[in-house]
C-alpha cells in the first residue's frame, strides 16, 4: 500500500513539473549590480529599473512568446566578487547575456570572464576603456565620462572662461575624470590652473578651497558623486566665492539640490536628459521614453527615476530589441546588439558598430543649471 | 593673502577639532571607568545626528525638542547597550571588551543602514547659514554654535568630575577599581554612568555638526577613528588635555590639507596618532606610567 501511494506521489509530481516544458523556455539575463556598499547610489536604482521594465516586458506577454527572466546578483561594488558573480551566472545559472556591473573597475575584472565565455556583457558604468579598445562581447550604456568633460569646456570655451580650477574626488569616477579634464584641456584651449582632490568621507573641503579662492582662476570644476560636491557647494558658499561652479554627472538628481539647498544655485553641470524630461521638446527623440521611464519609476517605487538606473533600462531595451529580431542564444544576442541603430534610450541615441561597443554620441548630455531647486537647460 | 589663507584653514580646523575632541571625551571617559575602548562610540554620533532627522521628519517636532529626544534616544542606547553587551561578560578581559564594542560598532551601522538608508541627510543649520568674516577668513555661525556648545560641555564636565559626588566616584574608579569598590562605590553602576555620559556626549556632538557635514549611517566610523586620536593625543583624560588634543588634531588636519596637499587629510590625522603612539604613549599632557618594583 505504501509503495503505491509513494509511486502515485511521484508520478503526480513529475507530471506537475513535465507541464513546464510545454511553453517557451524563458531567457535568462543575469545582472550584476552594486545595491549595497558604496556604489549603492548606482547599483540600486539599476536593479530597481531593470526589474521593473522586464516585469512590463512579462506583463505585456514577453518577447516573441518568451519570458525574461531577471537573474540578479549583488556584489557590493566589489571587484573579486563580481568576477565569482559573473562566473556563477553563466556556469550555473546559464544565462545568455550579462547587465551590469555598476562600476568601472568591477567591468575591468568581469571582461576577461565575459570574453572568454562568450556571453555578451552590457556593463552600466562610464569608463573610456571598458569600449576603448573594442573587445568583442562587451558593451555599454552608461555615457563615456569624456563626452561630459566636453561639454564643459565647450561651454567654457564659449564663454571664453578658460582658466579652470579642478577638485576631484580620491575615488575611480574621481580619477577618471581628472584624467579626461587633464586630457582633454588643451583641445578646448583651456588651462588647468589648481589641481586638488578631496576624500569621498570628507566633510570640509574649505583648506582645498581657500587655496583656490588665491589662485587666478575663472571657474571652478568639482568631479565627484554626492555628499561631497553638496559640501563643496556649501563651503564655497561659506567662504563667499563668486567663481562660477561645474559639477559633474554624478550629482545630475534631485538629492543633489536637496543636500546643497541653497548653495546649489546656479551650479552648472552636464545631464543625461532623464533629468529635464519634462521640459524637453517634443520633437526631442528620446522624450517618449524618458518620460515613459520616469512614469514608470515613480509609479513602482516612489521616487525618482534618475539617470543612473536608466542604464539599466537601457540594456534590458536593447536586449529585447535583439530578441525581436530572432536572437535567442547569446552568440546572436551579440550579433543583434552590435547591429542597433538609433535606439532612442534614457542615456541617448545608441548605434552600436562593430567599431564602436559605447554607442553614444555627444547629444547624450545636455549642460543643465540649477534654477530655483530645479534643473533648467542652458542655451 | 598667505595670513588670510592660514586664519581660514585655523578656524575651520578649530570646529572640527571641537568635534574631535567631544569624541574624544567620550572615549576617555569609558576607557577612565571601566578600562574599555568602547569602539562604537562613533556610532552614537551618528545615531544623534540621524534621530535628530527623524524627530524633525517623522514626529515633526520644533528643533529645540528634535534635539532633547535625540539626545535621550541615544542616551538609551547607550545604556541598553552596556546592559546587553558589556555587563553580562564573564571574563572581561580587554580582548573581549574591543571585539564586544566593535561588534556593537557593526550592529548599529547596519540597523542604522535599514532604518534610514544609505543616502545622506541634512539637518537645517541652527541659526540659518549667512557668512561671517572674521578677519580675512569667513565661519558659518554654525561654527560659533559648535565652539561654544563644546565649551558649555567641557564646564559641565568639569563639574561633574570634581565637584559632585558621583563624578567623584567615577573618578575614584579610574585610579583603582578595587579599591573604590573596597570604600563603598557601586562600580558596575559607574560603569552605566560612563556609557550614559558617553553616548549623551556623542550624540550632542553628532547633532552640532549634522547642519555643517550631513549625516548618514556610516560618518561614525571616522569620525569614532579620529576622536580616539583626540583622546591618544591628550593621554585619555577627561578635562583640558583631550579637548587640547581634539584641537590640534582638528588644525594640523586642516593646515595640512591646505598647505601640504588635500589627498593626505586623513593620512595626517592617523601619522600624527603613530608618532604619539611611538614616541610619547601617554599623550601629549599625561604622565609616564611607571611601576614600582
Amino acid at each position: 500500500m505504501k509503495v503505491k501511494v509513494m509511486s502515485f506521489a511521484v508520478a503526480l509530481m513529475t507530471m506537475l513539473f513535465a507541464t513546464s516544458v510545454f511553453a517557451a523556455a524563458p531567457i535568462k539575463i543575469g545582472a550584476l549590480f552594486a545595491v549595497t556598499g558604496p556604489a549603492a547610489f548606482l547599483g540600486e536604482p539599476e536593479r530597481n529599473s531593470a526589474k521593473m521594465v522586464i516585469d512590463e516586458i512579462n506583463k505585456a506577454g514577453g518577447v516573441k512568446g518568451h519570458k525574461l527572466e531577471l537573474v540578479a546578483y549583488d556584489t557590493a561594488g566589489d571587484a573579486t566578487k563580481a568576477v565569482q558573480l559573473a562566473t556563477k551566472l553563466i556556469k550555473d545559472d546559464k544565462v545568455v547575456a550579462i547587465i551590469g556591473p555598476s562600476t568601472t573597475g568591477e567591468t575591468m575584472a568581469v571582461i576577461p570572464v565575459a570574453e572568454k565565455e562568450q556571453i555578451p556583457l552590457i556593463s552600466c558604468s562610464a569608463g573610456s576603456k571598458i569600449t576603448d579598445p573594442v573587445k568583442k562581447w562587451v558593451f555599454k550604456t552608461a555615457q563615456n565620462d569624456a563626452l561630459a568633460v566636453g561639454k564643459i569646456f565647450e561651454y567654457l570655451q564659449k564663454t571664453k572662461h578658460t582658466n579652470v580650477s579642478i577638485l576631484t574626488v580620491s575615488d575611480g569616477f574621481g580619477a577618471s575624470g581628472r584624467e579626461q579634464l587633464k586630457n582633454q584641456a588643451a583641445k578646448y584651449g583651456i588651462t588647468i590652473v589648481t589641481d586638488d582632490t578631496y576624500g569621498p568621507k570628507d566633510t570640509d573641503m574649505t583648506a582645498q578651497l581657500t587655496k583656490i579662492r588665491g589662485s587666478h582662476t575663472q571657474a571652478i570644476i568639482c568631479w565627484g558623486t554626492n555628499p561631497g560636491p553638496a559640501v563643496v557647494a556649501k563651503n564655497i558658499r561659506q567662504l563667499g566665492i563668486k567663481t562660477p561652479l561645474f559639477m559633474s554627472h554624478g550629482v545630475s538628481s534631485k538629492k543633489f539640490i536637496e543636500l546643497a539647498g541653497e548653495a546649489a544655485e546656479g551650479i552648472k553641470l552636464p545631464s543625461g536628459k532623464v533629468v529635464v524630461a519634462d521640459v524637453l521638446p517634443a520633437a526631442d527623440k528620446q522624450k517618449k521614453s524618458l518620460m515613459a521611464f520616469v512614469k514608470d519609476y515613480q509609479n513602482h517605487y516612489k521616487a525618482e527615476g534618475d539617470h543612473f538606473g536608466g542604464h539599466a533600462w537601457d540594456a534590458v531595451m536593447l536586449i529585447k530589441g535583439a530578441v525581436e529580431n530572432g536572437a535567442e542564444t547569446a552568440a546572436a544576442l551579440r550579433d543583434q546588439l552590435e547591429k542597433t541603430k538609433a535606439f532612442a534610450g534614457i542615456g541617448g541615441s545608441f548605434t552600436y558598430s562593430p567599431q564602436d561597443h559605447a554607442g553614444l554620441g555627444k547629444d547624450a548630455f545636455i549642460l543643465v543649471e540649477v534654477k530655483n531647486k530645479d534643473w533648467v537647460i542652458v542655451k | 593673502m598667505q595670513f588670510d589663507q592660514i586664519l581660514q584653514y585655523t578656524l575651520s580646523g578649530l570646529s572640527t577639532g571641537a568635534i574631535y575632541a567631544l569624541i574624544g571625551i567620550g572615549f576617555s571617559i569609558i576607557y577612565n571607568a571601566t578600562g574599555i575602548i568602547n569602539f562604537a562610540q562613533g556610532e552614537f554620533v551618528m545615531l544623534g545626528g540621524l534621530l535628530t532627522l527623524s524627530c524633525l521628519d517623522l514626529l515633526k517636532l520644533p528643533l529645540w525638542a528634535a534635539i532633547p529626544c535625540a539626545i535621550a534616544v541615544s542616551t538609551l542606547v547607550g545604556l541598553i547597550f552596556e546592559r546587553l553587551a558589556i555587563r553580562p561578560l564573564r571574563q572581561p578581559t580587554p580582548i573581549n571588551l574591543v571585539i564586544i564594542t566593535i561588534g556593537g560598532s557593526i550592529l548599529m551601522r547596519g540597523l542604522a543602514m535599514l532604518v534610514w538608508g544609505k543616502d545622506t541627510h541634512t539637518i537645517p543649520p541652527f541659526s540659518g547659514d549667512t557668512p561671517i568674516a572674521v578677519g580675512g577668513a569667513t565661519i558659518l555661525p554654525q561654527h560659533l554654535w559648535i565652539l561654544a556648545i563644546t565649551l558649555v560641555i567641557i564646564l559641565i564636565n568639569k563639574i561633574y568630575f570634581y565637584h559632585t559626588i558621583s563624578g567623584k566616584a567615577m573618578r575614584a574608579c579610574s585610579y583603582n577599581r578595587r579599591a573604590a569598590g573596597l570604600v563603598g562605590i557601586d562600580v558596575k553602576r559607574m560603569v552605566l554612568y560612563s556609557f550614559v555620559i558617553s553616548s549623551a556626549m556623542g550624540a550632542v556632538a553628532g547633532i552640532i555638526v549634522a547642519p555643517l557635514t550631513m549625516t548618514a549611517y556610516d560618518v561614525g566610523v571616522m569620525l569614532g577613528l579620529k576622536g580616539f586620536c583626540a583622546a591618544i593625543i591628550g593621554g585619555m583624560s577627561s578635562g583640558i588635555s583631550t579637548v587640547i588634543g581634539g584641537l590640534i588634531l582638528g588644525v594640523l588636519e586642516s593646515l595640512g590639507a591646505g598647505l601640504i596637499s588635500s589627498g593626505y587629510k586623513d593620512a595626517i590625522a592617523f601619522i600624527i596618532l603613530l608618532l604619539i603612539l611611538f614616541i610619547r604613549p601617554q599623550g601629549l599632557f599625561g604622565k609616564a606610567d611607571s611601576e614600582r618594583v
